[in-house]
């Protein structure tokens, strides 16, 4: 709107009456330069982009740009906080070497493995990149071809990926970085209750008497839910907080019951607490009686690391590390006896004092309590133990599924739960928890996909580790990785994965919005288009569904991940892919696209392009022809409503900041498997675990293992790695930020003062991290935020030029896979001058 | 009382020079790119590793706090303001709360410090208390230091004023 006459006319009269009384008027103070138009900022809500916690935002747009993000007050989860992360969103998608064009390595005018990178044309990047599939595809079939996704993924890029994988290419070799991250709380949750994700949500937060931190530091990992816990702890006095934890970390500061204990011997103090409320009478029996079964865990299971270590050898359980045997409550009862108050104390190095007023949190009757878990349990060797023995406790109390009383495990990802474990892009998942090797989900999924039988494969692929080690074996040999930093991410990276990517027999392909660590070692990049450059949906750690639209266009040539896997798809027959036996029983799908089959199958293309909400841009729907977002999402929804993983329709969720599912007649679902609370629970059962036929929860019994490795006279002392507040995982958006680079500039080893003089090492020294794998150069922090014990050291993994991932050893839990980042041994030396 | 800088001629001074180092930095990029289609990457080893990739390289100094008391301008209203000054050893837990200690509104006027924002005053439903709701208590949760380092890279976020129409 151009300024009106009057307007002109007032300032030019402001403009002469300065020109008389010689002052000259600058701009910014005169009263509404152009109208309040000028000043008018358009705002639409969001999901952040980064943690799980799934805070509510407001993004101010102004002429293509955003220039403004706050907390969204009408937003649940946050109330209008954010925290320092949230608050500088509006810059993360502005760092100025943000990805504009395709870049491919090449030498003398064509792709080259030792090529430089160089910048192409979209058609130049598939070409070779189709041409790079098919040559595998030919040569060794669909299991030498593989995708890395991400709890970042949208909802449906994930559910994108996983039709082009699995019901395209035919290969399960899908796995997201959420394997890192929430691979253990899945299978936990899996094998506890049959049915993944908590069954309560924040709103326990407003509820509980007691909250204990099992390995997370919300503090600085969840600060808007540790806001929450901060509100009632210093609200109402009674309540009460315990932090375990392997060093002294800022959570620990409004620790009532603040216990360091020695790394992986958590294991023992859950047993302990288990003991101590069967020996002092405050089983709830009848919960127990009527909701909960007991089974012993095959031990001695191994460290998942490659099958030749001798650790691995000597395992005897490692090639069934899941079993399970039936026993009673007596049989627990006999087991968790030999975790005794004294034994605990001694193993753990915790004071019995502690100890006894950690059990009594749980075992009092009248206090409501909430266990909250993040990394510590999750990146174990026994994480999936961890999760469960947690369970026990709740279970053996009947402290469960009601408000206050909250077994909780927290996510990382802004979509770990949304789009990893919901949709299913795990090795041997598909959607609403069902798994491929399961014939009847594989047949489910074929009919819902409209694809003929039989092309889903059964075999689950290979797991994050498992496609590092098959990337450098030359087993894989195309592979894609999306939304993610693995190389900086993943473990023992020197030997495993970095000379995966570089073996000339593979060819890598990285979609990333900026130039990181993965991308430089990749053969292609294909710049990708971020946060509200897209529509998109996240699915938070409280099972909140979360939609934005697209509010800004991506720079350059920069595209969705999701235009990017339709895309491709289209330079695929299913000739090319199905092979003759399913197409000559279902000769309707000879010669079409992958495209045609997957994504214009009469479903997805079923929304016009014209639905989308007037005022918002959709670069999909506007290249597709079809509202992409939306049929995809209503395809998706149809794998989990009336299977308790309802979700509303697609339009309600552009309407409302996010719904917890199920959502039964408009209604979310805040607590699950309690009548009353929950619609799918039988009437007349009260608590019903129906994840489970029998509707009972699994209570474990599972003794106290160690680590694969632990320090000794050569590396003596225990590395753990993490985060900080100010960078979010490989820091490739927060590092761009200046205040919050500046606010916490780079990597650096927390270590313990008499540990440092031990060395020789003084604050702030140049020292060497050196484990049997390989080392990295940091720099000594013996005063910040890390209150190190002796012989333990912190380093956090953000920083692309320290990767502490060199160091850090590629043992997994055997069950769930999910990499141990937490333990290994080291050695730290002064770097000579 | 913490100085303030009324005239605002160092921090303008520091805008200039920030203003002058992105432009160098992107004169750099974009003139050697046009010049003679250098590497489209630059490598900057804190974000893009080392080149060559897993190399151990020597790691600089962390820098060191600005601690000189200037307020910063903030990006846009809603930016929780930064730290310039030192909170080294400050304690921040269930029992002490340092930062109230100048910042608290009934403090304000010994210590010169701004009072904390009368958002801070609000619950999780909006109503004003009486002091800072528990739900604010932990400051570093929002409101961080900052170091006298270059950022790794420019950042081309543009202020609200510079988008748009011009009057």
């Amino acid at each position: 709107m151009s300024p009106s006459r009057r307007d002109l006319l007032k300032a030019q009269a402001a403009g002469i009456a300065a020109l008389a009384a010689n002052v000259t008027l600058p701009a910014g103070a005169q009263p509404v330069p152009g109208g309040v138009d000028a000043l008018q900022i358009k705002w639409s809500k969001a999901p952040c982009r980064f943690c799980g916690t799934g805070c509510g935002v407001m993004v101010g747009v102004k002429d293509g740009r955003v220039i403004a993000t706050h907390g969204d007050m009408k937003a649940e989860v946050n109330r209008g906080l954010n925290c320092v992360k949230g608050y500088f969103l509006s810059k993360i998608m502005y760092g100025a070497d943000r990805l504009t064009r395709p870049l491919l390595r090449k030498k003398n005018g064509a792709f080259a493995k030792d090529g430089e990178f160089t910048p192409v044309s979209w058609d130049e990047a598939f070409d070779v990149m189709a041409a790079k599939a098919k040559e595998t595809l030919k040569a060794k079939g669909p299991t030498a071809l593989g995708m890395f996704g991400s709890g970042q993924w949208t909802i449906f890029e994930g559910y994108a990926a996983t039709k082009l994988m699995r019901a395209g290419f035919r290969s399960n070799n899908l796995d997201p970085n959420a394997r890192h991250c929430m691979a253990s709380a899945a299978y936990a949750f899996m094998r506890t209750f049959g049915m993944d994700e908590p069954m309560g949500c924040y709103d326990d937060f407003e509820h509980a008497d007691a909250f204990v931190l099992w390995g997370s530091n919300m503090a600085e990992m969840h600060p808007i839910l540790w806001t929450r816990i901060a509100d009632r702890r210093l609200g109402h006095p009674h309540v009460k907080v315990a932090v375990l934890s392997t060093y002294t970390q800022r959570s620990s500061d409004l620790a009532d019951i603040p216990i360091v204990f020695k790394p992986g011997t958590d294991l023992a103090i859950l047993n302990y607490i288990a003991n101590h409320i069967i020996t002092t009478g405050r089983v709830n029996r009848d919960f127990v009686d009527r909701h909960a079964t007991f089974v012993k865990g095959a031990v001695e299971i191994g460290y998942g690391l490659r099958p030749d270590d001798p650790r691995e050898v000597r395992a005897k359980k490692a090639a069934d590390a899941g079993a399970t045997t039936p026993i009673d409550f007596a049989a627990y009862a006999a087991f968790v006896k030999d975790y005794t108050l004294e034994k605990t104390s001694a193993l753990t190095g915790v004071e019995p004092g502690f100890l006894r007023q950690l059990a009594e949190l749980y075992a009092d009757p009248r206090r409501k309590v909430v266990s909250l878990w993040t990394m510590g349990f999750n990146q174990h060797v026994r994480g999936v133990w961890a999760n469960q023995l947690v369970y026990n406790l709740h279970l053996l109390t009947g402290k469960i599924s009601e408000p206050g009383n909250s077994p909780f495990s927290l996510t990382g990802q802004p979509s770990a739960c949304g789009t990893a474990r919901e949709v299913g892009t795990f090795a041997h998942r598909l959607p609403a928890d069902m798994t491929v090797t399961n014939p009847e989900h594989r047949r489910h999924a074929e009919e819902i996909w409209r694809i003929p039988a039989g092309v889903i494969p059964e075999r689950p692929g290979y797991h994050a580790v498992e496609q590092d080690r098959a990337l450098r074996d030359g087993k894989l040999n195309f592979y894609w990785i999306q939304v993610n930093n693995n190389l900086q991410a993943s473990p023992n990276n020197t030997a495993e994965a970095y000379p995966g990517y570089r073996n000339p027999e593979n060819f890598i392909v990285v979609s990333d919005a900026y130039p990181t660590v993965t991308a430089l070692a990749a053969d292609l990049i294909l710049p990708a288009a971020m946060w509200v450059e897209k529509e998109g949906a996240y699915g938070n750690a409280e099972r909140r569904t979360h939609v934005w639209h697209q509010l800004v266009a991506a720079p350059g040539e920069a595209r969705s991940d999701l235009w990017q896997m339709m895309e491709f798809s289209k330079r695929f027959t299913t000739d090319e892919v199905w092979g003759a036996e399913i197409l000559d029983a279902n000769p309707d799908y000879r010669g079409k696209t992958l495209f045609d089959v997957l994504f214009r199958n009469g479903q997805i293309d079923r929304f016009a392009a014209g639905e989308v909400e007037a005022g918002y841009d959709n670069a999909e729907a506007r290249y597709f022809g079809f509202y992409v977002q939306k049929g995809l999402f209503e395809e998706y929804a149809a794998f989990g409503r009336g299977h308790g993983h309802d979700l509303a329709p697609y339009d309600t969720y552009h309407a409302v900041r996010g719904l917890r599912w199920p959502v039964v007649e408009g209604k979310e679902t805040l607590w699950r498997y309690r009548e009353g609370l929950d619609p799918y629970v039988k009437p007349g059962r009260g608590v019903e675990f129906y994840g489970n036929k029998d509707g009972k929860a699994r209570i474990l019994a599972v003794p106290y293992e160690p680590p694969a490795e632990s320090p000794d006279g050569e590396y003596d002392l225990w590395l753990v790695t993490g985060r900080v507040l100010e960078h979010w995982h490989s820091g490739s958006m927060t590092m761009r930020v200046p205040e919050l680079y500046k606010a916490f500039t780079g990597a650096r080893v927390f270590m313990h003062p008499d540990d440092a003089r031990a060395r020789g090492l003084n604050q702030g020294a140049e020292v060497r991290v050196v484990s049997r794998r390989g080392e990295m150069r940091s720099r000594v922090e013996t005063r910040g935020r890390n209150r190190m014990p002796p012989g333990v050291v912190f380093v956090p993994w953000f920083d692309a030029s320290q990767l502490i991932n060199k160091v850090t050893l590629d043992a997994t839990d055997p069950i769930s896979k999910q990499t141990d980042f937490k333990k290994c041994a080291v050695r730290i030396l002064p770097v000579s001058a | 009382m913490r100085g303030q800088d009324p005239a605002g001629l160092r921090v303008t001074a520091m805008r200039t020079l920030f203003a002058l180092g992105l432009a160098g930095w992107l004169a750099l990029i974009f003139g050697i790119a046009s010049a003679q289609q250098a590497d489209p990457v630059r490598i900057v080893p804190r974000l893009t590793g080392t080149a060559p990739p897993m190399a151990s390289e020597h790691i600089p100094p962390l820098g060191r706090p600005i601690v000189d008391d200037v307020r910063r301008m903030r990006n846009y209203p809603e930016q929780p303001p930064v730290i310039p000054h030192s909170i080294d050893g400050y304690q921040l837990t269930l029992n002490a709360n340092r930062c109230m200690d100048c910042h608290r509104r009934e403090f304000t006027e010994g210590s010169g410090a701004p009072m904390i924002s009368v958002t801070h005053f609000q619950d999780r439903d909006g109503q004003v208390l009486s002091d800072v709701t528990p739900r604010r208590y932990f400051c570093t949760a929002c409101h961080v230091q900052q170091t006298d380092v270059a950022p790794l890279v420019p950042n081309t976020f543009q202020d609200a004023h510079d988008v748009g129409r011009k009057p």
